[in-house]
């Protein structure tokens, strides 16, 4: 395939260097950067910055770990202790995990559907500027008087209302984060809905294009109302209201439900991607269509609807009801169910196919099983009589770390590894890529699975110090931890590699098996694409053998 | 709103980000403003949440007063040789109104000792509608060696009391408060 021309640009690129122009490319690094409004460009931007933030995450993850080696304290103030697991989780999900799947939909989602750019692309650079600022605002909190935040990620309520003065700084990064992604949403939706290329209905989209869909409605739904929640927030704390204060007439735990009502989606935003590109990438190594494409769709609409209906299965200690209670473990545990049809599709997927294992492949069944492990703890946790055991625990840590890494970071590694040739026009150091997978598979399991046992044993979370009874455990937790966070600088060396060393050029194709849209344009991608539209037919697309 | 690309297709992009923004204001609004009332209206509605505690101004406004009849019960563990027994063994009381029981305690024994009552209510679904505003059994009871005294329980029981509960008891057992007792505390 790929005799499609998709604009006539220079197919006969011969430049290794990204920053090389035969397409029309501004000069200059503020035209080109700062200014810019090119689809690519601003994807680019974005999956850089997540990066960075993913290794500042990193470094005070690192902190956390190396506290937490042995029993007692050695290295930190408890203080800056729980600013450290606060900053860690803000950073990780909304500097890290979040712009970089707004990255991903910037560079593919314009390439998947045949569009040549993004529907609104001076708001998108946009939405992209805002973060840095954000981040600069929540991050200088650390170096201020009253000290970063320190009352967990979730922010509850009293406890973050004792966060001094700087918590202004906090409340309105989280809104600018918060106005960056619903932008991002409306730009994706807008391009999904209006500028799909002739012949691309919505069934013949990418899986990648679908969850993102689903993934941009979940945060326009979700952002505002913790946009909502940290606002009482800010006015309990610096304009004497009570929205949240019991003496004043308020409800602390009303601040739980509005969170939670925000925050379960919230996972789902991190993950929903996640499972679009763990469907791109199967089908590919396999050389088989994705099993049961429309089932993929309609499970992926069932999960973004059940997680509006789930979020007190973060409270169950809090004193609901029991009627309350049941409700929300069983319509927890239904979550299961389209999660398990998803689950099973990717084995269906992989089954009797001739399946290859180049890295993206190889991150993409860690997933599979990893992040299934993560379910089942999660299932686990929606028990409600043993959640009452688990809450707060380093079993519910485990369960989150399963889903949210070699769930959502191992995704994003995949993406990066499948897309890269398609973005530098070169091909990455394979060998190298392997090394990064089986390191991090290996040690994620020796920095996360010990936590199991520390939770059921009893450990609470988000504390520095612990009995001595969890010490050969949390010890070993440190070491994988310190062994993922060193795997992930090979990461950063293979990118470097493919951007300017590589000496292997990509073909159009890049993947012996792979189909779609991104396939048909030219290695690197050049920077105009699809100016005239593509047409489209069942015979482009990765799913084409299924009837639909 | 509309920035049209260039190269886009001739369809603009207003009304679809227009609905959208209405959306994301929308739910602004629904966590700050409509979840609170909601939340309440909810517990109301479905009687969610809603434990059997009523305040005064509610106690009075509700169910016509009737008469129930209810039976004082006194036990001692073996362990504490106190002499505790009921001044009355049943009154009739009144739905709805602050009534007073007495019990008597004595310590015959030649020491001083210190006791905690516990309480227990049968059947036990009447138990939320008893209402005790003060009790000695809210705190420790020290007895000295001979000491005897009138110990005064004040309650009501809550006029939504279920119609078919006509007759209840209360049912006292004190124990020795051992840790504390008034002889090792003594200096
Ligand atoms: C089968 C699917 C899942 C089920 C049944 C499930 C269930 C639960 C339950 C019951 C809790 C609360 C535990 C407690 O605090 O006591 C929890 C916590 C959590 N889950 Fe999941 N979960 C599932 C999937 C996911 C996914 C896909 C993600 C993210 C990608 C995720 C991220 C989290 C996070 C971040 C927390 C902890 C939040 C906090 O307290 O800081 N979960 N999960
Ligand atoms: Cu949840």
């Amino acid at each position: 395939m790929s005799t499609i021309a998709s604009d006539g640009t220079d197919l006969g690129h011969d430049t290794h260097d990204a920053h090389d122009d035969h397409d029309h490319k501004p000069e200059g690094f503020l035209d080109r950067w700062v200014f810019t409004t090119n689809h690519k460009d601003i994807g680019t931007l974005y999956l850089v910055f997540a990066l960075l933030m993913f290794f500042i995450g990193g470094a005070m993850a690192m902190v956390i770990r190396a506290e937490l080696f042995m029993p007692g304290m050695q290295l930190v103030r408890p203080d800056f202790f729980n600013q450290m697991t606060t900053m860690h989780a803000l950073i990780m999900v909304f500097g890290a995990v979040m712009p970089a799947w707004v990255g991903f939909a910037n560079w593919m989602i314009p390439l998947q559907v045949g569009a040549p750019d993004m529907a609104l692309p001076r708001m998108n650079n946009f939405s992209f500027w805002i973060l840095p600022f954000a981040f600069t605002m929540l991050l200088s909190t650390l170096f201020m008087d009253s000290g970063g935040p320190a009352a967990g990620w979730t922010l509850y309520p009293p406890l973050s209302l004792q966060t001094g003065s700087s918590f202004a700084f906090v409340v309105f990064a989280v809104h600018m984060m918060g106005i960056s992604s619903i932008m991002g949403a409306i730009n994706i939706i807008a391009t999904i809905f209006n500028m799909r290329a002739p012949g691309m209905t919505l069934l013949r989209m990418p899986l990648f294009v679908w969850t993102w869909l689903i993934t941009a409605f979940l945060l326009i739904a979700a952002m505002p109302v913790l946009a909502g929640a940290v606002t009482m927030l800010l006015t309990d704390h610096f304009f004497g209201t009570s929205f949240f204060n019991a003496a004043g007439g308020g409800d602390p735990v009303m601040f739980q439900h509005i969170f939670w009502f925000f925050g379960h989606p919230e996972v789902y935003i991190m993950i929903l991607p996640a499972f679009g590109v763990v469907s791109e990438i199967l089908p590919t190594f396999s050389r088989k269509p994705l099993f049961g494409y429309a089932a993929m769709v309609y499970a992926t609409a069932s999960i973004a609807f059940l997680s509006f209906i789930v979020w007190a299965h973060h409270m169950f200690t809090v004193g609901m009801p029991l009627e309350g209670e049941l409700f929300f473990m069983y319509a927890t545990m239904l979550i299961a169910v389209p999660t398990g049809v998803k689950v099973f599709n990717w084995v269906s997927t992989m089954w009797k196919g001739s399946m290859t294992f180049e890295t993206p492949m190889l991150f993409a069944i860690g997933f599979v099983v990893l992040f299934t492990i993560g379910g089942l703890s999660g299932l686990m946790l929606a028990i409600t009589a043993a959640d009452l055991q688990y809450h707060d625990t380093y079993f519910v840590v485990a369960h989150f770390h399963y889903v949210l890494v070699p769930g959502a970071v191992f995704t994003l590694m995949a993406g990066a590894y499948y897309w890269l040739p398609k973005w530098t026009g070169n091909m990455y150091s394979e060998r190298w890529g392997k090394i990064h997978f089986w390191c991090s598979a290996i040690f994620v399991n020796v920095l996360f699975f010990p936590q199991h046992y520390l939770g059921l044993a009893g450990m609470p979370r988000r504390i520095p110090d612990y009995s001595p009874q969890f010490a050969d455990f949390n010890m070993w937790s440190s070491i994988g931890g310190f062994a993922f966070g060193a795997s992930q600088l090979i990461f950063v060396g293979v990118i470097i590699h493919c951007v300017w060393f590589s000496k292997k050029k990509a073909t159009a194709q890049v993947w012996e098996g792979a189909k779609g849209l991104e396939w048909t344009v030219p290695s690197p991608a050049p920077h105009h694409t699809f100016t005239k539209p593509p047409v489209v037919d069942d015979t482009m697309v990765a799913h084409a053998d299924e009837a639909h | 709103m509309s920035e049209q690309n260039p190269t886009a297709p001739k369809r603009g992009h207003g009304r679809l980000v227009g609905k959208l923004l209405v959306v994301a204001v929308a739910m602004f609004g629904f966590g700050v403003f409509a979840m609170p009332p909601l939340y309440d209206t909810f517990c109301e509605i479905t009687g969610l949440g809603q434990a059997g505690i009523k305040t005064a101004g509610e106690v009075e406004e509700s169910a016509a007063p009737r008469q129930v009849k209810v039976r004082f019960d006194a036990n001692t563990n073996s362990k504490l040789d106190w002499e505790f027994r009921p001044v009355q063994s049943s009154m009739m009381v009144t739905t709805g109104e602050a009534t007073t029981a007495l019990y008597f305690a004595g310590n015959p024994s030649e020491r001083d000792s210190a006791g905690m009552a516990t309480f227990n209510v049968s059947p036990p679904k009447a138990a939320r509608y008893f209402v005790k505003t003060e009790c000695f059994c809210f705190t420790r009871q020290e007895l000295a060696a001979g000491e005897e005294r009138e110990m005064p329980v004040y309650f009501f029981l809550q006029p939504d009391l279920p119609e078919d509960i006509e007759e209840l008891t209360l049912s006292y057992t004190f124990f020795r408060n051992e840790d504390d007792d008034v002889a090792q505390n003594a200096p």
